[in-house]
């Protein structure tokens, strides 16, 4: 059993007709993590005995005749920043070394409780999601299944090699400033980052509350809205999720597209894109011209600001939401007790955060200053709101608006991390969509003269889901690479 | 020197739990957290747990919409929580989320204004602004913080929903201070929000100046009794700097309630930054008018309305029906009591009023307990008011018994054990013997030749008065009201 080819949605109907036996699909899932992590590095943690347990339990169920849940046996990859009750959740800091929530995410509760997706493990990330390619991580780096000497992008960079390798059949991410959408080009699987408000975030541990969603990360669109399906929606626990019908994204994805317009923004074509994914991408928005769309040429004037907006505000979020990390209660705590409480805070805080952790708090505290507060934050929110406003006038022309995901294919590991700067650049095209609060899904469309993938960005308006995972879906079945393996799994390792 | 007159400016923040609300300011906690176990009202909400998020408990903006009509404030229609942020392992998060009035921030309402009365001049304490934020948890020590071996943390208390009311600094002495917390507490109970008198549901802040000096502020102060005598302290501390020549400076003191002193914490140029900003987990709170006329009209009746009423019902003094009015409590008793005897009238009203504001009040106070705590019924007083007027007991022997009456003993039952209690009232004496004489005209008649027949009356009164009637004063009135008759000479 091989499930590398195989999408969710083809999975559930094995299941179903009983071709094949959930014990036996998780049993695949952990040869692959065998045979392949070693390599890959998706995962931090696993709860491998609890997972066939729960696949045994579910056949039982399912030879009796008893009713199971949507995605009952289909083994699920979980970012290491979603709470799983009574499993190390650590957002792979050693802050958290050690911690297990006493409680589930929201998302956790509809797709492993409700649904009875099986938990393969935690997989890897940027150390609070800071990153754009999972090199930050306390546990060492992910490595790119397409070119084990690069990065599979960041900061969901397990979620996305779990599934590009498949180990994983569904794999949740989260999305700050492109962290679904970047490891999704970057290893050629598909990612969604819903609009702000549409998945609950509770029990999503936060680097920038204001800018994070949860999002699914498949193989295929088809995989992504099921699971859309299943996590969207209003939780009262999350007072910033909002009440607005879910779609039927799974039937809706197959509509015709021959009356979408399409915004082309002409900076998101501009310089620093590189001449390939360009190519690729104007490639593909010419086959979705011959599936009937139109495309208007839209503009996001403030784009050259976005960059710098984004990194401020998250990281004045995130000194905040990372001030409860003290070593009292939960998580590791200095070995040196000597000093008055506030040297434990100092020595447990500068021994346990990385240095790209230590940067953004120390940035944002500085930002958030009184004196510096109107010059930075009060700012950075201008201009966010017009960053807003260019794609409410861009919506005003078109249904969705395409471009690439990423300027560059995966980089080498290594080759970013001592350039912050240059590391931020790379989310020029991703961050304005949170500091929007839009829906955005990347698909891989192509791959590069070094056989990388190439990402596909589809922008949405509010809560238009249904019309990125439309055009998406189309796009896909149009383009059909999206079953193609990456080399070094082909080659066998 | 020594004579020169210093303006003293006094300025209070004053932090109230809402402790009638049932759930905590942003989760379903219990809100009760009194007399629980340690750690026991907690949930990863207000235990601060990594991925949790606030929710607004609703009824906490219906409570602070009450308050704020109470003081006649003027409520924001649209606000954001505001994140207040410090470390402090009282604090599970890292920040307290606040209210803020500055960086676009707003207060829940701003303005408003409690009149207090001093030697029957009233004066209007003008608040800045209120605003909702959640308390920290409860740090437990032995013994003082500063010889203890460990600091606990109880985080029952964190999350619990506070009010702080933050006035002008145009209080001037620690008695307004004083009067102008004894309408807030009265305030408080009456919009029905919060029952001060729990342990710990207080705490003030002060800042006091002397006018042309730097001010200081004196955190800490944990009921409202302990801020006349802290601000006392502090004025004196500061004249004294100030005849020695000395210069004040701007800085935080905490209240040693325990040493009744104010100790210097930091000077104020190196106070924290609190990096106040947003709570995005929260959506921007929306107060509709719609909102608060409806609170308007269901809004109970506030202390000053009720003192108005028991003015035009009961006939009162300004005075009385002041001090009536301050206890909710004491002002339901009065009006329960008063309404249960359809004989009374302003007469017995006003000597129902005595007995609460005098020596009920006073025994109240001196044993710290509330009118509910005890075991007074307002049928012990309308029979006290009752039997005072009969001449069945006097005011002063009544006034001997206030532990008894508190126990909830009935009066009756108080005469009998204190039956040896005399009644010495001439003019009650004498009103009891003329309905004797008048009651019993054969033993009268008696008494013309037959001395002892005054025996007989003197006994009549006696039966009167359970036998407390003073004998000699009996007899000398018997026997000089049989001699303005001619019945003996």
């Amino acid at each position: 059993m091989e499930l590398d080819n195989c999408m969710a949605y083809e999975l559930i109907e094995k299941i179903r007709n009983r071709e094949i036996t959930i014990q036996e699909v998780i049993q695949a899932s952990f040869n692959k993590i065998d045979e392949t992590d070693q390599y890959i590095h998706s995962f931090v943690n696993y709860s491998k005995q609890k997972a066939l347990d729960k696949a045994k339990n579910f056949d039982i169920k399912l030879k009796n005749g008893q009713k199971i849940g949507k995605l009952s046996g289909l083994p699920f990859a979980n970012k290491d920043l979603i709470c799983m009750k009574d499993f190390p959740t650590t957002c792979c800091s050693r802050i958290l070394d050690g911690y297990n929530p006493p409680y589930n995410a929201f998302v956790i509760e509809k797709l492993v409780e409700q649904q009875g997706a099986i938990h393969l493990g935690n997989t890897n990330m940027d150390e609070f999601a800071m990153g754009s390619s999972t090199e930050s991580s306390c546990y060492g780096p992910t490595f790119n299944p397409w070119d084990f000497q690069r990065v599979p992008g960041g900061s969901s960079g397990g979620s996305a090699t779990s599934i590009a390798s498949g180990q994983a059949i569904l794999a949740l991410g989260s999305d700050t400033g492109g962290s679904i959408r970047c490891p999704a080009s970057f290893t050629g699987v598909v990612g969604l980052k819903p609009t702000y408000g549409r998945v609950s975030r509770y029990g999503l541990i936060a680097f920038a509350n204001s800018l994070d969603q949860i999002g699914p990360i498949t193989k295929c669109v088809q995989d992504a809205a099921l699971m859309l399906e299943i996590i969207a929606g209003k939780d009262p626990l999350d007072s910033t999720s909002i009440d607005i019908k879910v779609d039927n994204y799974t039937e809706e994805i197959k509509n015709s597209i021959n009356k979408k317009v399409l915004g082309i923004p002409k900076e998101f074509f501009g310089e620093g894109i590189d001449k390939e994914v360009k190519i690729s991408v104007e490639k593909s928005i010419k086959k979705l011209e011959s599936l009937g769309s139109t495309t208007v040429e839209v503009t996001i004037p403030h784009l050259e600001y976005t960059v710098a907006t984004y990194y401020l505000i998250c990281m004045c979020e995130a000194s905040s939401n990372l001030a409860r990390y003290d070593g009292i209660r939960y998580g590791k705590i200095t070995d040196d007790l000597s000093g008055d409480l506030f040297d434990v805070f100092k020595k447990t805080r500068g021994e346990n955060f990385g240095p790209e952790v230590r940067r953004r708090i120390f940035l944002g505290t500085y930002a958030l200053s009184a004196g510096y507060y109107d010059m930075f934050y009060l700012k950075a929110l201008k201009v966010r709101a017009l960053i807003k406003q260019d794609f409410v006038n861009a919506f005003k022309k078109c249904n969705s608006i395409v471009c690439p995901t990423m300027p560059i294919t995966a980089f080498k590991i290594g080759e970013l991390i001592d350039d912050p700067l240059q590391m931020y650049a790379i989310d020029i095209l991703t961050c304005p969509v949170n500091l929007a609060g839009l829906p955005a899904l990347s698909i891989p469309c192509g791959f590069d003269s070094n056989n990388l993938p190439i990402g596909f960005q589809i922008i949405g308006d509010y809560f238009d889901e249904k019309g990125i995972l439309n055009i998406g879906y189309q796009l896909e079945q149009e383009l059909n690479i999206y079953r193609k393996k990456p080399p070094t799994l082909i080659r066998g390792i | 020197m020594s004579n020169q007159h210093y303006e003293i400016m006094i300025g209070l923040e004053v932090h109230i739990q809402l402790t009638n609300l049932k759930s905590k300011l942003f989760c379903s906690c219990r809100n009760d957290y009194r007399g629980a176990e340690p750690n026991t009202c907690v949930c990863p909400i207000c235990l601060g747990l990594p991925g949790s998020l606030p929710v607004l408990n609703e009824k906490a903006i219906e409570f602070a919409t009450r308050l704020a009509l109470a003081l006649d404030c003027k409520i924001n229609h649209r606000f954001w929580f505001f994140r207040k942020n410090y470390h402090y392992v009282d604090l599970p998060k890292g920040f307290q989320i606040s209210q803020y009035n500055k960086a676009g921030g707003k207060a829940f309402a701003d303005g408003g204004r409690i009149s207090i009365k001093i030697n029957n001049h009233k004066k209007d304490i003008i608040l800045n602004r209120i605003h909702l934020e959640e308390d920290p948890a409860r740090l437990v020590h032995k013994g003082s913080i500063a010889t203890s071996p460990y600091t606990l943390v109880d985080y029952n208390r964190s999350g619990v929903c506070l009010i702080e009311i933050v006035t002008e600094p145009v209080i001037n002495s620690p008695e307004e201070a004083r009067e102008f917390l004894k309408q807030l507490k009265s305030v408080v109970q009456y919009s029905e929000i919060a029952d001060l008198d729990l342990q710990g549901s207080v705490r003030v802040d002060a800042n006091i100046s002397i006018k042309g000096h730097e001010r200081s502020e004196a955190k800490n102060i944990n009921s409202f009794k302990e801020v006349e005598r802290a601000l006392r302290h502090e004025i004196i501390r500061q004249k004294n700097l100030l005849k020695r020549g000395k210069t004040l400076i701007l800085e935080t003191r905490h209240w040693d309630e325990k040493r009744r002193i104010t100790i210097s914490l930091r000077k104020k140029e190196f106070e924290a930054d609190y990096r106040y900003f947003p709570e995005q987990d929260l959506t921007p709170i929306e107060i509709t008018d719609e909102f608060i006329d409806r609170i308007k009209d269901n809004l109970p009746e506030m202390p000053s309305e009720r003192a108005h009423r028991l003015r035009r019902e009961y006939n009162l003094s300004e005075f009385d029906s002041d001090n009536l009015v301050l206890d909710k409590d004491i002002a339901n008793f009065f009006e329960d009591g008063v309404n249960s005897d359809p004989s009374f009238g302003p007469n017995e009203y006003k000597q129902f009023c005595n007995w609460l504001i005098n020596p009920i009040s006073g025994w109240l106070n001196e044993h710290n307990k509330t009118i509910k705590n005890t075991k007074l019924h307002s049928k012990q007083v309308v029979d006290l008011v009752n039997y005072i007027k009969e001449g069945k007991i006097t005011t002063k022997i009544a006034k001997s018994l206030i532990d008894d009456l508190m126990e909830g003993v009935s009066v009756s039952k108080l005469l009998e054990k204190k039956g040896k209690a005399r009644i010495s009232d001439r003019i009650f004496i004498e009103k009891l013997s003329k309905e004797a004489i008048d009651e019993n005209p054969k033993i009268v008649e008696d008494c013309i030749d037959n001395s002892k027949a005054i025996e007989a009356l003197i006994g009549k009164v006696m039966n009167k008065t359970r036998g407390q009637a003073d004998p000699e004063i009996t007899r000398e009135i018997i026997i000089e009201l049989l001699r303005k008759m001619g019945i003996i000479d």
